[in-house]
């Protein structure tokens, strides 16, 4: 399962951050603190896989975002993988040409749009357009 | 794009944003927060959209990394909101600001109820949202069946079912009992018909959850799952949406597969021909192709294919399209790729035995090991770990000491403790051993824990071939110009103990082995210093005729020391100083360490310590776990969670068996519980005093007898004292090293199976021994389960029975070799020929690597065995009693110290080892009465007759009367009750050292106890 996902840039800030493990608030930051400089200096020749104290983050960055999922050793690596690119094409999709800023100033539509795709730290919806048209039914209702 | 409606969090977002420093921003972000303090304190005031404005800027400050530790109760409060908008802030900014042990969402549990219950879809969505996400035990408790009904129901939209679904797995994993209910499984079998692929991929995950927990429940979704599997492979009839570059749903596939790895196997021909057609696919149709993101989800896919393929254990020629396939990966540029191929070869090291394909890629593996990526660099690691044999072991650890010297240092740590155990577990020869631990210390010394020197000091003070080797190395490092602390500290202890051996090199004399040390003294620290100053005190106790010079120099180091301000220094120094002026009195205080009793390595306990939490059991694990039980059905698994006793398992070195005889070592620990051990003790009890002063080695113990010996000298230490006998019981007796340790008590097993006719024997990393009995009259039919856990097959397998000489035992033809994961039936027939309390013994070995694994084993052909429980009356039970009159054929004692029990109790341990009680047959209602029937072949079954009087006043004490027709029976029968009624239960045998009984002769006038005035009742 996904204990967390996190959205940062490459100077650590973050842009989203999602548990699905209860961790306390200090907890919170320092892991964030951690996974930034767990990634942002590894060579993009590298794999997309690193250990994190006893699990493995899956991360993939894009232009200066990196978008990094923590998930269980045993789990399936290049599943997790492809699912951030997926999440990244809804973004993409969502925000027609998706860059940094509209992340920073839209950041609680990321989040309404991370609840749409993942759940409980598991999958919910793999389907692009099913969640870009749940996204527009809730617009309606805001 | 720009924010909606909310300006002024778009504006605090731009100031933020135009911060030129960290200063700056935190002024901004403390002035925002002061006010929204004030702001929520006056709440009144504020309007919905205000309220909703301040909570999102509150969560986007703590995602900044600041500390919000207010406002949490107005986010949760706006979950009760009316309106959409506030209610959908509420949950949203609560899941992200709360986490599930936070008191705050109690609050909660009704309004998301409601929300649950409610008829409003976008707040039912809402509600499962946040539970799924940081809803705990409460919620489970209170929300389960809402949300199970939500999943099934036939009026929701598949929006509403998905989140419920996933819900439910969250609920299910913060309490499993609120899911397993009544027919939950017949309700998920009928999910996994569902059209709705979002609904079914949500739906799968909580399956993988419910049947790694349980799949006998889940029997019924197996079929289904093999049906939604082909469907995806196949592509038929799939929405173009859930494809994803061309490959249908990979995350469901992916997931379908992983519930399948927790089936222990796919019985039904079809479904299985269906499964494996569809693996196959998978297997040979994944071609690498160009588009990254197609690349990688076909490779997952294949990946969790070669997985499924691996734990169903498929015919051959799919195992080893696997095996190549992963060899093909290895060798690969693309790095994760790489990666993964790696990581399964390792994962697959465990289920099959492959080691031989895998071994041919061994120098593909090592070029990984140096791979730039740290990644990378651990998979091969642990591939490289976990093929390494016999066979391959000297090169794999000298491939980890080289790569030691530059690797990183996250590295090092682990690849040292690897090496150490690789060492150990696969030395073609101790003396490779020990250069290789001592490499070690020298190229990484601060990533080598203490456990690695500690146990190379153990192994080589518990072999005496190697002692001097070990000294010659540690001399030839001191003479590096600049070592490592813990080099120090492993040569200075070697050379303590063992450089008189090399009295005759050169070099090594008493005095030069003294300066080489010594001229570290002054480099290393507080803790090394107390190991060099019994370094000295011990060659001085070596250098025989004594040489006056260093004498002065060494007592000239300890003067120095007595007023150290480190106390160990300080009391070593002055106990060293006085002791050496003791001079023969020396000798036997500063004797040699004696052995060491054999533990599970602490290195390897340190690897397997290691354990990862993941939201599933493995299903590699659980398949092992299974391996496990499949393999001795017949058998309970007896678990036992005490730590193993030292003497009673196997060792690896020779132990100075304390004689083979269980009664002296009896009269030894009574002896020692009356306080004159000083006579019997058959080692010389000098060396706890070292053990003691010697603090850091302490942790393993010492030898159980040295610890009870010396009552005065044992503060320091951990090690727990272990009863002498249980050295008896088993002896250890194997020449080779070998380092297999049992899992579980030994004596424990042998006690239990005393009581019950089948369960686990004995079991270690290589082999689990069952055995299951039948008993009639003086018959016996035992048969041993030996079951081979390892994907290698167990050599050179030898089975003997060691019979005492009142049981007569045929073992039928034990095989040599045991079979990778197979399970051997051997078939004992024994016999009982006349009573005695003497224990059979099984001297079971095999070849394990290159050396040999020997254990002795009692079989709990014992006597209790050959008794039938028998009742008999009042008109049968007096004449018989009054008949036996006296001794041989009537004995009685009275026995002190007894472990105080109640007469229930003491009736139910009767019960259990077959013999009746008689109620109403003695009047006094503190007295027990018992009979039985013993069976042998040299005499007819034999009545009998037991009593036992107990004093209410003090239980610790009773007396026992044993009547039969024959006075070897009746004299063995009272040792037998004697013995289970004073060290109940584990370790009946022999009496425990405080509750030693104090035999009395049987006269009943000359008994002056309390037990006297209720003799004659009868």
């Amino acid at each position: 399962m996904i204990r967390f996902i996190l959205l940062q840039n490459r100077q650590g800030k973050t842009r989203l951050a999602k548990y699905y493990v209860p961790l306390e608030d200090s907890e919170k930051h320092k892991v964030e603190y951690e996974v930034h400089r767990l990634v942002v200096n590894r060579d993009p020749k590298f794999t997309n896989f690193v250990e994190f104290r006893t699990h493995k983050v899956i991360y993939r960055r894009y232009a200066g975002l990196f978008f990094a999922l923590c998930v269980d050793i045993t789990d399936n690596e290049l599943a997790y993988l492809e699912c951030i690119h997926l999440f990244v094409e809804i973004l993409d999709h969502f925000f027609s040409n998706v860059c940094e800023l509209d992340l920073v100033f839209n950041f609680h539509k990321v989040y309404l749009i991370l609840d749409e795709f993942i759940l409980a730290g598991e999958l919910q919806e793999t389907s692009k357009r099913a969640i870009i048209e749940r996204m527009g039914e809730l617009e309606k209702l805001e | 794009m720009a924010l909606s409606g909310m300006r002024g969090l778009s504006v605090f977002i731009s100031d933020i944003r135009n911060c030129q420093n960290k200063e700056q921003e935190r002024l901004r972000v403390d002035k925002e927060l002061g006010n929204i303090r004030t702001r929520f304190k006056n709440e009144k005031g504020l309007t919905p959209y205000e309220k909703k404005k301040y909570v999102w800027k509150m969560l986007y400050i703590f995602m900044l990394g600041y500390d919000v530790d207010f406002g949490h109760m107005e986010a949760v409060s706006l979950i009760s909101a009316p309106k959409y908008p506030e209610k959908q802030v509420g949950y949203i900014v609560t899941s992200s600001l709360l986490n599930e042990n936070h008191d705050f969402l109690r609050l909660a549990i009704n309004t998301v109820r409601n929300d649950i219950i409610g008829r409003n879809e976008t707040f039912q969505c809402l509600a499962l949202t946040m539970v799924g996400n940081i809803g705990g035990r409460e919620f489970a408790e209170s929300l389960a069946p809402d949300v199970q009904k939500l999943l099934i129901s036939s009026s929701c939209r598949p929006l509403v079912r998905k989140k419920a679904a996933l819900c439910l797995l969250r609920l299910f994993r913060k309490n499993p009992d609120v899911v397993n209910v009544d027919g939950w499984s017949d309700r998920m079998a009928q999910l996994l018909d569902e059209r709705d692929l979002g609904v079914l991929t949500s739906s799968m995950s909580l399956l993988v959850a419910l049947v790694s927990n349980n799949h006998e429940a889940y029997w019924s979704c197996l079929p289904k799952c093999v049906k939604t599997l082909e469907r995806l492979a196949r592509n038929q009839d799939i929405p173009q949406e859930y494809t994803y570059y061309g490959i249908p749903s990979p995350w469901l596939q992916v997931k379908t597969m992983r519930a399948l790895q927790y089936f222990p196997t796919v019985e039904d021909p079809n479904t299985r021909r269906s499964l494996f057609e569809v693996l196959q696919r998978i297997l040979m149709g994944t071609d690498v192709v160009k588009n990254v993101n197609k690349n990688n989800a076909s490779h997952a896919v294949l990946f969790e294919a070669l997985a499924l393929v691996m734990h169903l254990d498929a015919e051959n020629e799919m195992m080893s399209q696997c095996v190549a396939l992963l060899g093909k990966f290895i060798a690969v540029r693309e790095p994760n790729i790489r990666y993964l191929g790696l990581e399964n070869m390792t994962r697959m090291l465990m289920v099959t035995d492959v080691h031989d394909i895998i071994k041919r890629h061994q120098a593909q593996i090592i070029t990984s090991l140096k791979d730039p990526d740290i990644s990378i660099r651990r998979r091969a690691l642990d591939l490289l770990y976990g093929m390494c044999d016999v066979s391959n072991a000297k090169d794999i650890v000298e491939e980890l000491l080289q790569y030691l010297s530059t690797a990183d240092f996250a590295m090092r740590e682990e690849l040292s403790l690897k090496a150490a155990i690789l060492a150990e577990k696969f030395a073609p020869d101790l003396s490779w051993y020990v250069d290789v631990i001592l490499q070690l210390i020298d190229k990484a010394g601060d990533f080598v824990s203490d456990d690695i020197w500690f146990r190379v000091v153990q192994f080589v003070t518990n072999n005496e071939d190697l002692q001097p080797y070990a000294a010659a190395k540690a001399r030839e490092y001191l003479d590096k110009p600049a070592i490592h602390e813990t080099m120090v500290k492993v040569s200075a202890y070697l050379l303590g103990e063992y450089s008189h051996l090399l009295a005759r090199r050169p070099g090594c004399s008493p005095k030069e082995i003294f300066s080489a040390i010594h001229e570290k003294l002054p480099t290393v620290s507080t803790t090394t210093i107390p190991i060099l100053l019994s370094t000295y005190a011990k060659i001085l106790m070596h250098t025989q005729p004594p040489d006056p010079e260093l004498q002065k120099h060494v007592w000239a180091i300890f003067s120095k020391y007595e007023s150290c301000i480190d106390v160990e220094i300080q009391q070593r120094a002055i106990e060293y100083f006085a002791l050496s002026s003791k001079g023969a009195a020396l000798m036997d205080i500063l004797a040699e360490m004696p052995k060491f009793p054999e533990r599970q390595s602490a290195l390897i306990k340190k690897a397997e310590v290691a354990e990862v939490d993941t939201a599933e059991q493995s299903a590699i694990k659980l398949r092992a776990q299974q391996h496990m039980t499949n393999a001795l059905v017949v058998t309970d698994q007896h678990s036992s969670n005490g730590t193993p006793q030292s003497v009673g398992q196997l060792s690896l070195v020779k132990i100075p068996s304390i004689s083979g005889d269980e009664h002296t070592s009896a009269d030894q620990e009574l002896s020692q519980a009356n306080g004159t051990l000083a006579t019997v003790d058959p080692q010389p009890p000098s060396a706890d005093l070292l053990g003691d002063l010697l603090g850091p080695l302490a942790i393993e113990g010492l030898p159980g007898a040295a610890v009870l010996s010396e009552p005065n000298a044992v503060s320091g230490l951990e090690g727990v004292p272990i009863p002498a006998d249980d050295a008896a019981a088993i002896v250890p007796v194997e020449k080779d090293t070998n380092s297999v340790q049992p899992i579980g008590n030994i004596n424990e097993r042998f006690y239990a199976l005393c009581l019950k006719d089948s369960g686990v024997l004995y079991e270690d990393p290589n082999i689990q021994i069952g055995i299951k009995a039948e008993w009639r009259a003086q018959h016996g039919r035992l048969v041993l389960f030996l079951g081979n856990k390892n994907t290698f097959p167990l050599l050179s397998v030898q089975a003997l029975i060691l019979p005492p000489v009142h049981l007569k035992i045929e073992l039928s033809l034990v095989p040599e070799t045991i079979p990778p994961r197979a399970q051997v039936q051997c078939p004992l027939e024994v016999m009982n020929l006349h009573p005695s309390r003497d224990v059979a013994v099984l001297d079971f070995s095999y070849k394990c690597g290159t050396s040999m694994a020997n254990v002795k084993l009692r079989l709990p052909a014992v006597l209790n065995k050959f008794l039938q429980p028998i009742t008999v009356s009042a008109e049968e039970f007096f004449p018989q009693w009054r008949s036996l009159s006296g001794p041989p054929l009537k004995l009685q004692e009275v026995v002190r110290g007894v472990r105080p029990l109640s007469l229930i109790d003491m009736a139910n341990i009767f019960t259990s080892f077959q013999l009746t009680v008689c109620q109403g047959l003695d009047p006094n209602p503190n007295n027990l009465i018992a009979s039985t029937t013993f069976y042998s072949e040299t005499i007819r079954p034999m009545l009998c007759l037991i009593r036992i009087e107990t004093d209410p006043t003090d239980r610790t004490q009773l007396r026992i009367t044993v009547a039969s027709g024959d006075p070897t029976l009746t004299f063995e029968l009272m040792e037998f009750i004697k013995e289970q009624l004073v060290g109940i239960p584990t370790a009946p045998r022999p009496p425990a050292p405080p509750a030693a009984p104090v035999a009395q002769p049987t006269n009943p006038a000359a008994l002056t106890d309390p037990g006297d005035l209720l003799a004659g009742l009868l």
